[in-house]
């Protein structure tokens, strides 16, 4: 069973210490969403677990062996990651842009399944009727769900997602996430960053809230989310209610405030 | 999932398939037809092009001296006494190295609009013809002998290279090399080097800045065998190299993280790419001076053919090259009779607007290029 796993993980960027000692892992077959304010370390931590970022205290491992040990072709096989932001300099299509998921896999046994998942890849995130378009044609959504087809294509037994949603209608936040979740079933390690507090707790199995470069709390949704925790993370008041077995999570809005629009219609 | 949407999934799996095929089909086909057009229409170019000139040689003569060179007796030989002697020490030597110059300015052309992931990026931009043109400069005034009448030529390849190198040493930090400060710190190097040629024209007798003004105008006049010799194997190598290098460079187009996260070491494919293009570069301009736009122009024509895709990009851009160059050299020693234009003037003239053409449509079809 994979394990991916932050020890002490302190990170420095621009002179302003992002993480502070942060210990998290993750178990193959479970989905955890990073959560928490702007600036809270989310996307800093998903690039020290992605070997991206070299941890300036702690270590990050995978199955025991820091990342930083491995070429950047082994960590391809060992992990995928869908950044923020995707570019891509030139009009490739977009069924040529997810085989590029595969390139960790040329010349090995394993490409002989390019073909099989680039298809079911691309189908699992509904972009199979995209195939022949050109990628720096869609929309932004679409680009999303095409380089979200990549890191599938790329069968890795990690996957790291930096907000994923971002772009994304309802139909396919759901669609992607319901995805991700199924990846895990299947034994993937997922770490999702997440701002939409309810999309996390509908499909984490764990929520890790990041407040101020540290962890403010890890656990299951219902456990991690409560008025009090969020309330102080965020630094604004939020009521997490239960609607039909679901979390929902709401901003208290101040009555001063809503009501301020409504006086000036008011008669004085 | 209900069987009902199972089922269209399916079906969309199955159509997919078949599109997949058939695409791949007709990539296939359309890749070698480019490819094979474009050695075609070289092989062509290179023969009329031996044959014309102030001694005209038919190209049927010219097919049948190559033919009894290689050992076939087949086909004419020239007719005139000198067709002979024309073709093979003037004419052959000056269209192979066009053809080879060609080459390798396009291929580095598309190796390097591949490493920036920018479609404007050309080798002049690492500064190797820049540097280069100080080398052959420093030759010309100061009268240096050291490789005899080819001081020129390995002065003007080995500042190219050694500029190419500080640009990239210059613009590297904590291991890592962000492409527009790559950008910046080859026009900043351009700037020094273009005032250092300055310098060497203010410094040189009228004759020295003559000979400057017309290497950096790029010629092909007087190209023999021995020059061949050494670009030949140059452009070959480069060439290879940069077919080993194309499945990674197309990953490179999803930006460096994530080339990264597919399992591309980003810095070493820059570095080992950036060399290829300063050797290929070198190569070209140490023998016919600055040759501009080659680079630039024909990445982008084959591209609107051959789609983006750097295994077949890199090779058409090669043949493209050869023959654009064959053709311009061409052009260069007949427009005008008994006179030898530029040839890096003939490029950049109808390379230039060519560009703006490309732009324009870029804008048109896909909303420019940011």
């Amino acid at each position: 069973m994979t394990t991916l796993s932050a020890r002490g993980v302190s990170m420095r960027l621009g002179g302003a210490q992002v993480l502070t000692a942060v210990d998290l892992a993750i178990e193959g077959g479970e989905v955890v969403a990073l959560v928490g304010p702007n600036g809270a370390g989310k996307s800093t931590l998903l690039g020290a677990l992605s070997g991206d970022l070299e941890p300036d205290a702690g270590e990050v491992t995978l199955d025991g062996r820091p990342l930083g040990a491995r070429t950047a072709r082994e960590l391809a096989r060992a992990r995928a990651v869908l950044l923020q932001r995707q570019g891509l300099a030139f009009g490739f299509r977009v069924e040529e842009v997810v085989r590029m998921g595969r390139a960790p896999w040329y010349r090995t046994p394993a490409a002989d399944d390019d073909d099989r998942l680039v298809t079911e890849s691309m189908a699992r995130a509904d972009v199979t009727p995209l195939a022949l378009r050109l990628y720096p044609t869609l929309s932004g959504g679409e680009q999303a769900r095409v380089s979200f087809a990549r890191t599938l294509a790329q069968a890795a037994p990690v996957l790291l997602l930096d907000e994923p949603t971002a772009a994304l209608d309802i139909r396919h936040q759901e669609a992607v996430l319901a995805v991700a979740r199924e990846s895990a079933v299947r034994g993937v390690a997922v770490v999702v960053v997440l701002h939409d507090l309810a999309l996390a707790a509908a499909y984490a199995d764990r929520v890790c809230v990041l407040s101020a470069g540290t962890v403010a709390a890890d656990g299951p949704p219902t456990r991690v989310l409560t008025d009090e925790l969020l309330t102080r993370v965020y630094e604004h008041p939020v009521r997490v209610i239960e609607v039909e077995g679901s979390l929902v999570v709401l901003p208290v809005r101040s009555p001063i405030a809503l009501g301020a629009e409504e006086s000036t219609c008011a008669p004085s | 999932m209900t069987i009902e949407a199972a089922r269209e999934t399916a079906r969309g799996l199955d159509n997919d398939d078949q599109w997949g095929r058939a695409r791949r089909a007709g990539g296939a086909a359309r890749r070698v037809g480019l490819l094979g057009g474009l050695a075609i229409a070289l092989l062509v170019a290179m023969v009329i092009a031996a044959g014309r000139g102030q001694l005209d040689v038919p190209p049927s003569e010219v097919l049948g001296s190559v033919l009894h060179r290689i050992g076939l007796d087949l086909g004419p030989l020239p007719h005139h006494p000198q067709g002979e002697n024309t073709l093979w020490q003037v004419r052959f030597p000056r269209v192979v190295t066009a053809a080879l110059a060609g080459a390798a300015l396009a291929t580095a052309g598309a190796l390097m609009q591949g490493v920036f992931g920018n479609p404007l990026a050309e080798p002049g931009v690492v500064g190797v013809s820049s540097g280069a043109a100080v080398g052959a400069a420093s030759v010309i005034v100061f009268g240096w002998t050291f490789a005899g009448t080819w001081s020129a030529a390995v002065a003007a390849f080995v500042a190219g290279l050694v500029t190419t190198l500080l640009v990239y040493v210059l613009s590297r930090d904590a291991g890592r090399t962000e492409t527009v400060t790559l950008v910046l710190t080859g026009i900043a190097l351009t700037a020094m080097t273009s005032a250092g040629l300055a310098f060497l024209m203010f410094l040189g007798d009228s004759q020295a800045r003559e000979e400057i003004v017309f290497w950096t105008l790029g010629s092909l006049n007087g190209s023999r065998w021995e020059q061949v010799a050494v670009i030949a194997p140059l452009t070959a190598v480069g060439i290879a190299a940069a077919l080993v290098l194309s499945r990674q460079l197309d990953l490179l187009a999803l930006g460096d993280r994530a080339a990264r996260h597919v399992g591309v070491d980003v810095e070493r494919l820059r570095l080992t790419t950036i060399a290829v293009v300063a050797l290929l570069t070198a190569a070209a301009v140490a023998f016919c001076g600055i040759i501009a736009f080659v680079g630039l122009v024909v990445p982008h024509l084959v591209r609107l053919v051959s789609g983006p895709g750097h295994r077949v990009l890199v090779p058409a851009s090669a043949l493209g090259g050869a023959l654009l160059l064959v053709l311009a050299d061409l052009w260069a020693r007949t427009a005008i009779e008994y006179a030898d234009l530029p040839i890096g003037m003939l490029t950049s003239l109808v390379g230039a607007p060519v560009f703006f053409w490309l732009l324009r449509r870029a804008r048109r079809t896909s909303g420019g290029w940011a």
